[in-house]
């Protein structure tokens, strides 16, 4: 429970070394969490480094929803003596430390809240590898819920048997009879909910879920943190989903594939962070100019340069929006969980092929690699193929000029036609040209996608508005800061308006105003220096949010001490 | 690449793609699927169209700053692959476009406008380097002879798996080496090797001549077929 006495939210810590499996103990209990019905978040920090370093899960859940983890911590299992040390100030008054052996371990400043648990002796017993040790811990947290072992017993064999490691379920029974046997005090039973449609997963899966739904045949990415999983996602499922997985020697060579692939008719998308988008630039131009549709998902992580490579920021949003050289129509959406990860997977692919143009998913380290209890609705997706010209009849100018500025699609191998893309300025036909007449017309042609744009983009929830609509105090975030920005508000004292911007490109200006409107105080909360957003805000609606919270050194806002700094504005 | 037409090929079915550079100016003059990339970047845009149509025949026009400048790492890699991508690199040993430059296969002591003084770097042997990185068609040509020129550009298309031709084409504006090189071509006889080695032996010939033609060849899965 949390300082602030809310006392259904609990919060477990799960840390040791780089390569002890730390990622994986804490997605697994989220798993088990969110199939037992309960409400869960999980983060995962850690150094870029292949082994040492300070790794560790956080994992809050509730029967209510959880926005983001807690600070304060309910039970630490303490692989290492270093994560004693690290999280020795965040143990909440009746937290419960896992320690292998109080004999050999430091618990001195811990005290009476260390519990031997010896993961060792289980790993003996049960035979499983060292690398799932952390299982029994999983069983222990499971005795502290005070639920029926049954049903632990049962979930543990669904989460288990989806992997296949049915040593990790012996373990967690031991660590859970270990804990009955010295007949330890459980937790406050707080009573799950109904399981439902819920899963529990990241960002950046649900992102190539969104994608595979809306149609996906190939992905390229040359691996890079935080956007790396979506390529092993996807790679690993490649022959279940029938789609091309390519690892291209360079950032440049996947984009460059991926508008190959386009120009031949098959939905391509390609991931990196933004140091590799960076490399892709020229070739993000081309695909403004030369109209091919691709979706790039790119995740912001502290910059600049190589920065702090599996740290959080939001300090790409500017860089993201005017990227490319020369002016053409883009599309940017930022989601801020995997809901809206997946949704706008979904949406990118679709808009990219009806409007011929790039369309940048804009994620960062939390949305892509935090996990959350999660209901991802494949039903409501559907593949919209956009403006395709199955049999033309005759001539075919692959950039005719029409009204609504999108020319009819074809592909070569059509017969009778050749379809000619270029990333020199070009007329109808696809041939180069530097008459200015043609110039001017091809450049009012892909900007007049903007304008059908403009309209379809009311259907689409561009921006989203939480909390009290009247409130005369309202915030105005984007991204993943979404989470912990609504975890916060839990912890708020005065009703308060929240504003969430999903569209940064085009912007959906009208709504945006009309969230915003007889506000008296509005607060810009953002991970950046430059308060980027609120800029972008001013920029495109005129309103000017006079009070910033900003936080450019790489860690994530803390819901409660973000809830203190939002009242303090509020008195 | 009319000649495609008489061959096993139809022209509907063929992607024609270019880089930038003089080279590149060949798009606009063929009517047929073309697709024009950036400098350096027409090969993975080629492995992407091959990866998603394997129906079609996809070749592409390089220069020799377009491919072994800027964009050489994509030469290696698509060789290395064996991406079914023909690379035809029309190789004039200076940049044109931008007026006479030093490129990789410019001669050592090349005076261009940005080397006044002669350039101090020594040039590449491309043929080397593609058998290094494992294409399976390795072949020269010289402008100067249209009719073999064709013939090798035929076989490379005709050749499943990564073909490249590097095409001695000299620029008669910037760099005029049409003497040099009637002076010093010869016409491999017989057979493509079928071993690196010999391969390597006739690409380098006695270091005075130039020797054009097919050096190597051989058959492997592709790329895309084991996608």
């Amino acid at each position: 429970m949390d300082k602030h006495g809310h006392t259904n939210i609990f919060t477990v810590v799960i840390g040791g070394a780089a390569g002890d499996g730390i990622k994986e103990a804490g997605s697994n209990l989220g798993r088990v969490l969110t199939k037992l019905g309960y409400e869960v978040f999980v983060s995962f920090k850690y150094p870029s480094l292949i082994r040492g370093g300070h790794n560790f899960s956080r994992v809050s859940f509730s029967k209510e929803k959880i926005f983001y983890d807690h600070s304060g911590i309910d039970a630490l299992v303490a692989l290492n003596d270093e994560t004693i040390h690290r999280h020795l100030d965040k143990l909440n008054k009746d937290a419960v430390v896992f320690v292998e052996n109080l004999e050999e371990h430091d618990v001195t400043a811990v005290g009476a809240k260390a519990v031997q648990l010896p993961l060792q002796e289980f790993i003996k017993k049960s035979g499983a590898p060292q690398i799932a040790r952390s299982s029994a811990a999983l069983g222990a947290v499971c005795y502290l819920l005070n639920l029926p072992l049954q049903k632990i017993l049962n979930v543990l064999q669904e989460v288990f048997k989806e992997k296949g490691y049915e040593s990790n379920i012996t373990l967690a029974k031991l660590g859970y009879e270990h804990l009955e046997k010295l007949n330890f005090r459980r937790w406050k039973k707080i009573e799950p909910g109904e399981v439902g449609r819920r899963e529990f997963i990241d960002g950046n899966t649900a992102f190539a879920r969104g994608i595979v739904a809306s149609g996906l045949d190939h992905y390229f990415s040359y691996p890079m943190t935080p956007s790396t999983s979506i390529l092993h996602f996807l790679a690993k499922q490649q022959k279940n989903y029938n789609i091309k997985v390519i690892q291209p020697e360079n950032e440049i060579a996947g984009i460059h594939m991926a508008l190959g692939a386009a120009y031949a008719g098959k939905r391509a998308a390609v991931g990196t962070a933004t140091g590799g988008f960076a490399l892709m630039q020229e070739a993000f131009s081309l695909a403004g100019i030369a109209e091919i549709p691709v979706v790039i998902a790119v995740s912001q992580r502290q910059g600049p340069a190589s920065g702090v490579p599996t740290h959080f920021s939001q300090a790409d949003m500017r860089f993201v929006l005017h990227s490319g050289h020369g002016e053409f129509p883009r599309i940017v959406l930022a989601p801020g969980d995997p809901e809206e990860a997946f949704k706008c997977g979904a949406d990118a692919l679709n808009l990219a092929w009806k409007y011929q143009l790039p369309v940048i998913v804009l994620l960062d380290k939390h949305v892509s690699e935090n996990s959350t209890t999660s209901v991802l609705d494949s039903s409501a997706i559907k593949i919209e193929k956009g403006k395709l010209e199955e049999m033309p009849h005759g001539h075919y100018g692959r950039y005719a000029l029409t009204e609504d500025g999108v020319s009819p699609l074809a592909f070569p191998g059509t017969p009778g036609i050749a379809v000619k893309s270029n990333s020199y300025e070009h007329d109808e036909d696809g041939t180069v040209t530097e008459d200015f007449d043609t110039i001017k017309k091809m450049q009012d042609k892909r900007f007049a996608k903007g304008e059908g744009l403009a309209e379809e983009m009311d259907k689409y929830e561009t921006v989203k508005v939480y909390g009290d609509t009247k409130s005369k105090d309202a915030i105005v975030f984007w991204g993943s800061n979404k989470t912990v920005i609504l975890e916060a508000a839990k912890f708020i004292k005065k009703p308060c308006r929240l504003v969430q911007v999903l569209w940064l490109a085009p912007f959906p200006t009208e709504k945006v105003s009309r969230a915003l409107k007889a506000a008296k105080r509005i607060i810009d909360i953002e991970s950046n220096h430059d308060a980027q957003f609120a800029g972008l805000l001013r920029e495109k609606t005129g309103i000017v949010a006079e009070d910033k919270i900003l936080r450019y050194d790489s860690r994530p806002f803390d819901p409660l001490e973000l809830a203190e700094e939002i009242n303090a504005y509020l008195k | 690449m009319e000649l495609a037409g008489e061959e096993k090929l139809a022209i509907g079915n063929i992607v024609a793609a270019a880089g930038i550079g003089c080279h590149g100016k060949i798009a606009e003059y063929l009517n047929m699927n073309t697709y024009t990339s950036l400098h350096g970047r027409a090969i993975p845009a080629m492995t992407g169209i091959k990866a998603a149509n394997p129906l079609l025949t996809v070749v592409g026009f390089v220069g020799d700053g377009d491919a072994y400048a800027e964009g050489i790492e994509h030469l290696v890699h698509a060789a290395r692959r064996n991406s079914d991508v023909k690379v035809f690199v029309h190789d004039n040993r200076v940049f044109a476009l931008t007026t006479g430059q030093t490129t990789p296969t410019s001669p050592k002591g090349f005076k261009g406008r940005s080397t006044p003084f002669g350039s101090i770097e020594e040039p590449f042997e491309p043929l080397v380097f593609m058998l290094a990185s494992g294409a399976s068609f390795v072949a020269r040509s010289f402008a100067g002879d249209i009719q073999k020129t064709k013939e090798i550009m035929k076989a490379a298309m005709l050749h499943k798996g990564f073909a490249f031709v590097d095409i001695i084409q000299p620029c008669i504006t910037f760099f005029d080496t049409r003497d040099y090189f009637k002076e010093r071509v010869v016409w491999l006889d017989g057979e493509p090797a079928e071993t690196e080695e010999t391969a390597m032996q006739k690409i380098k010939g006695d270091g005075e001549k130039v020797p054009c033609g097919i050096f190597y060849k051989v058959s492997k899965p592709t790329f895309e077929e084991q996608l």
